[in-house]
């Protein structure tokens, strides 16, 4: 099973030498569906604000025009975007990181302890699963802006250190990837157990826990409705809100029709870490789908 | 053999002491404990802490005189009497059952043709198809939003350049399939590639028998792979019900491209964040807030009785 789940890209059964020309069309077609907004998006950002209104979206205007983009997109609001990419970039690491680390521990706990309590508190967690971080937002809101913890990265850091879909992918990771007989070999050599988690059992659940790692930062990444809700200071925003805020005024007559051009240019800056991420890092990311299929 | 030395010695040989032996005992009950702390400890101020705060707060109704005074329930009355509230949910429903059988049809069509090896250099669809998923929903959003758009819009470009009508999307009757489309864009990758997950567990000496007894590819597909695979397919579609339930962000993105397209209940985590924000109607919002949740833990937690009750069966 460990070694199965290790590389399910390679294990690949024999297939059949022929392929089927209809189904070929098909999914080539859909292809081009999924792909041509993003390829839309890339050649937008090299335009101008004028060539974007004047030359066909799905090829490159005349002049090309990225770098001067790249200059006012950093130069608008004295600097906001490069703030937002800041925002972004520590909210998503810490919240990613840490959230992780507390989803291994729970993880372990439920998959090496026999506890009172574990099956109905691993209910929870699963029941947890579930419901979306959107659900809380508003609660959350509401009692923030009561304790006053709005206006701080803090009010969208801290909410994310719970990731319940964390802690089932590590238990079920852990239970594969670490055998009893080591934990009890180490006990034996006198090892505490904070010691055995930290040392030994968390070299063998590294994988898992980069799997896990990576969807944490892609969810902070593109986390939008809670800081929506709780960051009023523009100096505080995520990308994603900085975004959209800026889409709104661009619409806006008269006001700012330039910002057209910025907003695309900044969605390619905002996509393109989380492209490299998911290139870079497939063989987790297909890992963490196919655990949480398999055993879902 | 140093004085160190010596004193661990001396410690070991001596007979375990009572006091020393109850703090091992609870210390290793308490292990557990101590691992699961954090979690646990988020789990009740973020999660569970909050909605408690939400429901206490939706009990009250702030007067213009008087300040605030308990109400009882009389703000879910309000709400199930709220016919704003109620065009919300139809909404996101009309939405859900147009979006959810495309996007899972088409997931499981692509797994389908991905795993029976019908389709070759699947990689390259596995990595386009998913590549969507890794774009933000605001970013996802955005882009859709200027892509279905009459100035610089492609779409509309093309109808010109054929001399046809540029077709308007974004209008209060077009708005629900154009953020269908934009969900199907998204997680349909996602979703095949939960379904082909399940689909490569499944062990290939099954196929191999029914090659044996003549089956041809459609009737492995339909007879073998798709039952099989069953439980992912009904695990994607769990998700997706609720996260249609939660629609917030295309709707709220887009309405600044679209104002007139939609209304500020257009869904009913649209209509909270309204009255929240806009209104100041927090003791109603939270109301409203309370039972979203409430609505998707009851239906998570029934659907998981419901799995586990037909694995504990089986």
């Amino acid at each position: 099973m460990t070694a199965q789940t290790l590389s399910p890209v390679q294990t690949s059964r024999p297939r059949p030498r022929s392929g089927n020309t209809i189904a070929y069309i098909l999914m080539a077609g859909f292809l081009l569906y999924f792909l041509i907004p993003l390829i839309w998006l890339f050649l937008a950002s090299t335009k101008t604000n004028a060539g974007l209104f004047s030359s066909f979206g799905l090829w490159f205007d005349k002049n090309i025009n990225v770098l001067q983009n790249l200059k006012d997109l950093f130069a608008r609001d004295d600097g906001a975007f490069g703030l937002w990419i800041k925002n972004t970039a520590v909210y998503a690491i810490n919240a990613a990181l840490f959230s992780t680390l507390i989803s291994a521990a729970a993880g372990y706990a439920f998959a090496q302890y026999r506890f009172p309590g574990r099956n109905i508190l691993f209910g929870i967690v699963l029941a947890a699963v579930f419901v979306p971080a959107t659900a809380f937002a508003v609660p959350l809101y509401l009692l923030e802006s009561k304790t006053g913890l709005t206006n701080s990265l803090l009010a969208i850091i801290l909410p994310s250190l719970v990731n319940p879909f964390g802690v089932y992918l590590m238990r079920i990771y852990t239970e594969q990837a670490v055998s009893q007989d080591l934990i009890d070999a180490a006990r034996v050599d006198g090892a505490g157990e904070f010691r055995i988690f930290a040392t030994i059992v968390f070299r063998l659940i590294a994988p898992g826990f980069v799997t896990v790692l990576l969807f944490a930062f892609v969810g902070a990444w593109n986390n939008y409705f809670l800081p929506l809700l709780v960051l009023s200071k523009s100096s505080l925003y995520p990308l994603t809100v900085g975004l959209a805020y800026w889409s709104g005024l661009a619409t806006q007559p008269g006001n700012a029709h330039v910002l057209y051009i910025l907003v695309i240019m900044g969605s390619v800056v905002a996509i393109l870490p989380l492209m490299i991420v998911f290139l870079f890092l497939q063989r987790f990311w297909q890992e963490g789908l196919s655990l949480g299929s398999i055993k879902g | 053999m140093s004085l160190s030395e010596m004193s661990i010695r001396r410690e070991s040989s001596a007979p375990p002491r009572k006091e020393h032996y109850y703090w091992s005992r609870f210390s290793r009950k308490a292990t557990p404990f101590l691992f699961l702390s954090p979690f646990l400890i988020g789990f009740l101020v973020f999660n569970v802490y909050p909605l408690i705060y939400a429901f206490n707060l939706s009990l009250y109704r702030k007067k213009l005189v008087g300040g605030n005074t308990f109400v009882g329930l009389s703000n879910y009355v309000k709400a199930f009497q709220d016919s704003s509230f109620w065009e919300g949910v139809r909404n996101v429903l009309v939405f859900g059952v147009m979006q959810i059988p495309i996007m899972l049809g088409l997931a499981l069509l692509f797994a389908t043709l991905i795993d029976s090896g019908v389709v070759r250099r699947v990689s390259i669809f596995r990595l386009g198809y998913f590549l969507p998923f890794a774009v933000p929903n605001v970013v996802a959003a955005l882009i859709w939003g200027y892509f279905y758009g009459q100035s610089f819009g492609p779409i509309a470009q093309l109808a010109t350049a054929l001399k046809l009508t540029p077709p308007i999307f974004l209008t209060a009757k077009g708005i629900i399939p154009s953020i269908a489309n934009i969900s199907v864009w998204q997680y349909t990758g996602y979703n095949m590639l939960i379904i082909y997950a399940a689909m490569k567990a499944i062990p290939t000496e099954l196929y191999e028998a029914a090659k044996v007894d003549g089956a041809n590819e459609w009737q492995i597909a339909w007879n073998i792979r798709i039952p099989l695979v069953l439980p992912a397919i009904l695990l994607t579609f769990i998700f997706s019900i609720i996260g249609t339930l939660q629609l917030f962000n295309e709707p709220n993105v887009l309405n600044a491209v679209a104002p007139t397209a939609m209304n500020r209940h257009f869904t009913p985590n649209l209509y909270v964040y309204n009255l929240a924000f806009a209104n100041k109607q927090f003791d109603y919002s939270a109301a409203i807030s309370f039972t979203l949740a409430l609505v998707t833990a009851v239906v998570s937690s029934l659907v998981l009785f419901i799995i586990f009750r037909r694995e504990a069966n089986q």
